[in-house]
């Protein structure tokens, strides 16, 4: 899970204080594990210094917790590039690619898009697995078979996540005979 | 996949659906789709249900006529053709695999996949030598004087496919061909299609939900609401 471009997400709509990033990052993202206030902070002051976020106003009192985070155009297009870069098809790339639908979806751009891309990552990647598992041995045919069927359960939840974006774009579902 | 065939080939795509459009009703299956096939190609469609991809499947192999756009096969328009000879192109050139339903009830497993020759002129003892040949490369030989009925939905599918494969097609269209089957047994299907397509250039478009399937394609496209989803395009 990328902490920054979640919260360059969280900030797009508006500006926030730093707790308050740290609250809606657990609500919308911490479903396994919350995350520290200090990650947060930190997390903050290197897209300050990369120019990503921008500090809109400091409340009277002090404290990091009140300074007003803005993202800037910059961080805008850092976190557009991040929405469209394909996740590297790995076991553990379900819950970056969660994020980027969750983020996609709140934002109003096209989360199908976001799948869309992904699905042709997959397959990709599933194509390249095929062909060495004809190639190969039995083992390998194991091999490629346990990150394969990994793939599809990523894939099987892209088309139920497409299916529930289609779902919420219009309520009533087409009826095509298949 | 290695030898991937390109649309851009010397002649052009072999399947070629400019514009299509089908309506049942109120609804829109296929909303203006434009789609090639290259000889030797094995090109998967996929899509949510009620996409339209078994409809696209259906008019790319002349079964359905679109309501609009054209299918070419060889660069002559399906719709140009009499009927007699659309007939002709899909018993000679054409193979197909449904889910369910293109088995002969009556008549056994050896008897259902050797038709197609027999149509054809083969002596019948022949036939069916190569058509058992072909249910035992599918594990399926043991059921080769059963009826459709007396077979599961598993079987009578390898039993379709073998049906399909028999008069080596130039072009198979395939809807869910594993469907019914286990993991193994769906490899075993796709290995022979795979064959077909890099031993005898056979063409093959197969809609499936399964993206292992999919992936024993040279190219996949996601069909949805009746169109080519230009971002779903796996180069």
């Amino acid at each position: 899970m990328s902490l920054g471009h979640a919260l360059l997400g969280l900030l797009e709509d508006r500006p926030r204080h730093g707790y308050e990033l740290k609250h809606l990052y657990d609500e919308r993202f911490g479903v396994s594990q919350s995350v520290k206030f200090g990650q947060v902070y930190t997390t903050l002051a290197r897209l300050l210094r990369d120019g990503l976020v921008d500090i809109s106003a400091v409340e009277s009192g002090g404290g990091p917790d009140r300074k007003l985070y803005m993202i800037t155009p910059e961080g805008v297009a850092d976190l557009e590039h991040w929405l469209i870069d394909p996740q590297p098809p790995s076991t553990f790339g379900r819950s970056v690619l969660f994020a980027k639908v969750v983020i996609a979806l709140m934002s109003g751009r096209p989360a199908d898009e976001v799948l869309d891309l992904q699905r042709a990552a997959h397959l990709v990647r599933m194509r390249e697995l095929t062909e060495r598992k004809l190639a190969g041995d039995a083992i390998d045919a194991l091999a490629c078979d346990f990150e394969l069927f990994h793939l599809e359960a990523d894939l099987r939840w892209i088309e139920l996540a497409g299916a529930r974006v289609e779902r919420l774009r219009s309520p009533r579902t087409r009826d095509v005979p298949e | 996949m290695s030898g991937t065939p390109t649309i851009e080939g010397a002649g052009g795509p072999l399947v070629h659906a400019e514009g299509l459009t089908k309506r049942f009703g109120a609804t829109v299956a296929l909303d203006g789709l434009t789609l090639g096939v290259a000889g030797g190609e094995i090109l998967a469609l996929l899509g949510p249900s009620g996409s339209g991809k078994s409809t696209l499947l259906l008019c790319l192999a002349g079964i359905l006529r679109p309501d609009s756009g054209t299918v070419r096969y060889r660069g002559q328009a399906l719709s140009d053709m009499a009927d007699a000879v659309l007939t002709c192109l899909r018993r000679e050139e054409f193979g197909f695999v449904f889910q369910f339903g293109q088995l002969v009830p009556d008549l056994t497993a050896v008897e259902n996949v050797s038709l197609p020759l027999q149509l054809s002129g083969q002596k019948r003892g022949l036939a069916e030598e190569r058509a058992l040949a072909l249910l035992t490369k599918l594990e399926v030989e043991d059921r080769a004087g059963k009826r459709v009925g007396e077979m599961s939905g598993g079987q009578a599918q390898r039993v379709a496919v073998a049906r399909a494969l028999i008069a080596e097609p130039k072009v198979i269209f395939a809807d869910e061909p594993t469907g019914s089957l286990d993991s193994l047994n769906g490899e075993v299907v796709m290995g022979l299609l795979l064959a077909a397509a890099r031993e005898r250039g056979t063409t093959v478009v197969l809609v499936t939900h399964e993206p292992r399937i999919a992936a024993y394609a040279d190219r996949e496209v996601v069909v949805r609401d009746g169109r080519i989803s230009q971002h779903a395009v796996v180069p």
